[in-house]
């Protein structure tokens, strides 16, 4: 005390200027305002897209401990004791457990991450719990991909990336302003866009899942399933989501001709239509006959293992297996976009010699429903020479009935054939199909019900046939003996549009379609287009890079045989140069410090290699007294450099020419 | 026990690495200037946390089967790559020369000034320098030449050399820490302790035995006369009223600061003191002398330094009492 009190005194000890504030670690333990806001938008990033797909509550939580965390951070306020946060916790915990019966799974498991990351910005203490922070955000952004990984989706965690880094850039760098961070913070995503090229090309791909996912990984999303009953596929019939693609590569089949055959149904219990058990092989159960259409088609995932072939199909690709009720299946449940080259048979007949017992169910009909209908089939059925002519009759008999065709049909009762044929005489193709089958089945003809998409709409940007859950579709199959399963599709009777021209020209001024499938906005409907053309290629190119692609490529351009050690050495290759060129661009303009300085600094630099360093306290024109005793021989010239330095140095002004005057006096001289 | 053995196995270790990796040695000429062959560049404890992240984001991309996701991972992957070169390149082309370090008595704090300048046009942000397990963080504007203060406990007089120092950055994400080592040639004259209420000056016992001392018996406040203002002077003795009237800086003279000397003679303390008691107390003597502004002389054991007065004669002073009984002392003299 007494030191620093005579020291004091003295005032002659004191060190020149004030020490500047110490901060004694980098990393200020609470959050500054520019931090903070890098750190929320990134996680307000992270969080907000979830909103489509979790609880509501759920975000709306997570945004609100955002709020409040920004609350805090606006005015200046400490954060909340760490009682009342554990308390939150293990209230949002129990939220969760609530919600979802379980922890285990995707969707608890993302939920639990929004939450979390809203409660650990609220404890951000130390550097450690914003890098935290900042790590949750990054998860978050990849849980987006679980549901959407489309363009735009790209782009949104694209921006969301960059936030995050510039969290971590303010974080490191609490003066620098926002413009420096973010020019920093895009300056490492757009160096970090060459290697994810070159790794995502190159990094061999495993077949996913490594391990048994939850069961929910695949949320069930609108398609087609294994049971009919009225409604269920004209619920699908609002959706504009792609089902599938296809590329022919000859001319697209008629739309007449375009059935994509799924699940098929022939047990009936009065009310809803269900899935016989199958048997599976591996060549189709049917003699291949007649043209053939070959054709690419990618199928949006639909966690089922059906194809949604064009009848009949046929393939040369090993993996896909036949059903006896000539269904195509894949090997495994279609959990990623799946592309398959297949072949499309329309003249085959199959199941010329059906087993009795498939006949046998494809007759039944439960025995207290829909008396009217079977009291229709018995007269119609009288008399008639064959099944043949009792499908001309039932068809001759539905088209006189004056059925309209809906996507909004009235709801039924309990004999929903009797209802809808007799009674409310509006409905949706699963009501035409239905109400045939029942029919049919009442006059003793073996007939089952097919569900599946019909039609479809080329784009005439990328000529793909784009069919979407609009385009479902069930429709009925008759077995006649000779000729087995004929395709009827009792829908065209009232609506033949819906077969040639799609559910918009079959209900065009209803007023009943999803906006974007009006045919009245050409250029709504050419914009669309034009979207749906990127979006496949991004579908194809990029999300559709799986193994066997990666193979292709790999073979396509010599890496084929012995696969990963080359593959493995080119990725090295390929990463070494990106960093030897990002070394290359560090080492650039670190002395760029004036061109004056520099030529001043070379001409040091000679004449130390000549033997006579200049000592750093020496000015320009002491040292040209030094040099000049040195090398009495060049005096004049290594004067006159000197002096020329110093005026351009010190003097008030410096052209341009004086410059080059000192470099070419620099350049020309010679001591030796 | 055990923990004795593995501590002096780290101290060795470090020492080791320093020497073989850093080029760790005597201290070197300046500047020194930061190239690609002195700065290292390593994963600090967060990029390891990241990478265990990405880690296990590559392995949700690979079971869920999401291309998007290989492509974030590898994405943040390469930036965290890049910023291995950004945080090289944020040391890279700086140099350092050690600055002034006033001298302190011994239990204050040392400040040392590194001079580290910039020369590229752009900010170098987030630096640290570290040396004695002090450390002070910083950053440079562009193109200029900034002076880092970085203060270090002094606890005993002497040299106090900065030694092996560090200047580390974890630019601009917090994942790679790069650094360079390096030993600025900057030290510290560290003073001995005053005493804290030393005994008055000794004006009678030993001063008169002093050759060359005059006694005039006069008083301290005898006005002699005016000279010249000498930058040396203390401000106390300036004839203020006469700067105030408009004249030049002129000094007072007074008979007896004039006129009497002492002499601060280590072997006329009392015998009982050990050597740096004895220091100490010649210490607040000679600062006591200067602050009365007495002309004074200063023995020690083999060394005697002839009766003066001024600011330059108290640091001489006061340099010999720092470093009396250490290896540089007569060094220091002569310096």
């Amino acid at each position: 005390m007494s030191t620093a009190r005579s020291s004091r005194r003295l005032g002659l000890f004191r060190h020149g200027g004030a020490l500047p504030r110490e901060r004694v670690t980098p990393l200020a333990p609470t959050l500054r305002r520019n931090q903070g806001a890098w750190l929320l938008g990134a996680a307000a990033m992270a969080i907000a897209p979830h909103s489509v797909w979790l609880p509501a509550w759920i975000t709306a939580l997570g945004l609100a401990l955002l709020a409040w965390r920004a609350l805090l951070l606006w005015r200046g306020s400490r954060p909340p004791p760490g009682v009342l946060l554990f308390a939150l916790a293990l209230a949002v915990a129990a939220g969760v457990r609530l919600e979802f019966g379980h922890f285990f799974g995707r969707e608890p498991g993302v939920a639990v991450l929004v939450l979390l990351l809203g409660l650990k910005l609220l404890e951000t203490r130390a550097a450690r719990d914003i890098r935290a922070a900042v790590l949750l955000c990054l998860f978050l952004q990849l849980a987006l991909f679980l549901e959407d990984q489309s363009l735009p989706v790209a782009a949104l965690v694209l921006g969301g990336t960059l936030l995050a880094l510039g969290a971590l850039v303010a974080l490191a760098d609490p003066d620098g302003s926002q413009r420096e961070h973010l020019r920093t913070a895009a300056a490492l995503l757009a160096q970090g866009i060459p290697f994810m090229l070159v790794l995502f090309v190159l990094f061999p791909r495993i077949q996913g899942p490594l391990w048994g996912l939850p069961a929910d990984a695949f949320s069930a999303r609108t398609g087609l399933s294994e049971t009919m009953r009225p409604g269920s596929i004209s619920v699908l019939g609002q959706s504009e989501a792609i089902a599938l693609r296809a590329a022919f590569s000859g001319p697209p089949p008629p739309p007449a001709q375009r059935y994509w055959r799924g699940p098929v149904l022939s047990r009936f219990d009065g009310r809803e239509w269900r899935a016989e058990a199958v048997v599976e092989s591996a060549s189709p159960a049917y003699p291949l006959q007649g043209e053939r259409i070959d054709y690419l088609l990618t199928i949006e995932p639909h966690q089922r293992r059906w194809l949604l072939a064009l009848e009949h199909p046929g393939s040369a690709q090993p993996a896909i297996r036949y059903t006896s009720d000539l269904r195509a299946l894949a090997a495994e449940p279609l959990r990623a976009r799946a592309r398959f080259a297949l072949g499309a048979y329309p003249q085959t007949q199959a199941g010329v010699e059906e087993s009795p017992a498939v006949l046998a169910a494809a007759t039944a009909l439960p025995a207290d429903s829909n008396p009217r209908s079977r009291e229709l089939a018995a007269e119609l059925a009288t008399g008639a020479r064959d099944h043949a002519e009792i499908l001309e009759r039932v068809l001759a008999r539905l088209r006189g009935l004056r059925l309209a065709y809906t996507l909004r049909p009235p709801l039924l009762g309990r004999h929903t054939a009797d209802e809808f044929l007799f009674d409310t005489r509006r409905g949706f193709c699963e009501h035409f199909a239905s109400a045939f089958a029942v029919l049919m089945r009442a006059a003793g003809v073996p007939t089952r019900i097919v569900t599946g998409y019909q039609g479809g709409e080329l784009n005439p940007i990328d000529g793909h046939l784009v069919v979407r859950q609009s385009d479902a579709h069930a429709w009925a199959e008759v077995w006649l003996q000779g000729r087995g399963w004929l395709r009827v599709d009792p829908t065209a009777l009232a609506a033949p549009e819906r077969i040639d021209g799609g559910l918009a020209a079959a209900l065009a001024g209803a007023g009943e379609l999803p906006f974007m499938l009006r045919t009245d906005m050409v250029w709504l409907r050419d914009l669309r287009h034009r979207w749906e053309a990127v979006a496949n290629l991004w579908n194809q190119q990029v999300l559709g890079y799986n193994p066997e692609r990666q193979r292709e490529l790999l073979a396509r351009i010599g890496l084929g045989a012995d696969r990963l050690a080359r593959t493995l050495g080119v990725l090295a290759g390929a990463a070494v140069l990106l960093l030897a060129a990002l070394y290359g661009w560090s080492l650039r303009g670190a002395r760029t410090r004036d061109a004056l300085a520099r030529e001043w600094e070379r001409f040091c630099a000679r004449m130390a290699a000549c033997g006579l360093p200049r000592p750093p306290w020496q000015g320009p024109l002491d040292y040209a007294e030094a040099l000049a005793a040195h090398f009495p021989a060049h005096a004049r010239e290594l004067r006159e450099i000197c002096v020329l330095y110093a005026s351009l140095r010190y003097g008030p002004h410096a052209p341009e020419e004086d410059l080059r005057t000192l470099e070419n006096r620099i350049a020309s001289l010679r001591l030796k | 026990m055990a923990r004795l053995i593995t501590t002096a196995f780290v101290q060795r270790l470090r020492h080791s690495v320093d020497r073989w990796l850093f080029r760790v040695g005597a201290a070197e000429p300046a500047p020194i200037r930061l190239g690609q062959r002195r700065i290292y560049v390593l994963p600090s404890a967060a990029g390891i946390a990241f990478a265990l992240a990405l880690l296990v984001m590559l392995l949700a991309a690979i079971n869920y089967n999401l291309s998007l996701g290989y492509a974030l991972v590898f994405t943040l992957g390469g930036s965290a790559a890049s910023s291995m070169l950004h945080a090289f390149r944020n040391l890279y082309g700086l140099s350092i020369r050690p600055g002034r370090c006033p001298p302190v008595f011994a239990g204050d704090t040392a400040v040392f000034t590194l001079l580290v300048d910039n020369p590229a046009p752009r900010r170098r942000p987030a630096l640290r320098l570290g040396a004695q397990g002090q450390c002070s963080s910083f950053e440079l504007p562009a193109a200029q030449e900034t002076a880092i203060p970085i203060a270090c406990p002094a606890p005993r007089r002497g040299r106090l050399v900065l030694g092996r120092s560090t200047l580390e950055t974890r630019w601009p994400l917090g994942l790679i820490r790069a650094w360079s080592v390096f030993v600025p040639a900057a030290e510290c004259l560290v003073l001995p302790t005053p005493e804290a209420d030393p005994p008055p000056l000794p004006r009678d016992g030993a001063g008169d035995t002093a050759p060359g001392s005059r006694r005039t018996g006069e008083g301290d406040d005898d006005f002699a006369g005016l000279r010249a203002h000498r930058s040396a002077d203390s401000p106390r003795h300036v004839a203020w009223k006469v700067l105030a009237r408009g004249g030049p800086m002129l000094t007072k003279e007074f008979a007896a600061g004039q006129g009497r000397e002492l002499l601060l003679d280590w072997d006329h303390l009392p015998p009982g003191f050990d050597d740096e008691r004895r220091l100490s107390r010649l210490t607040a003597w000679v600062l006591a002398a200067e602050r009365e502004g007495l002309r004074y002389a200063l023995a020690l054991p083999g060394v005697r330094i002839p009766a003066a007065a001024g600011g330059a004669h108290r640091e001489r002073c006061l340099r010999q009492l720092a470093l009396h009984g250490l290896a540089d002392a007569t060094a220091g003299e002569q310096a």
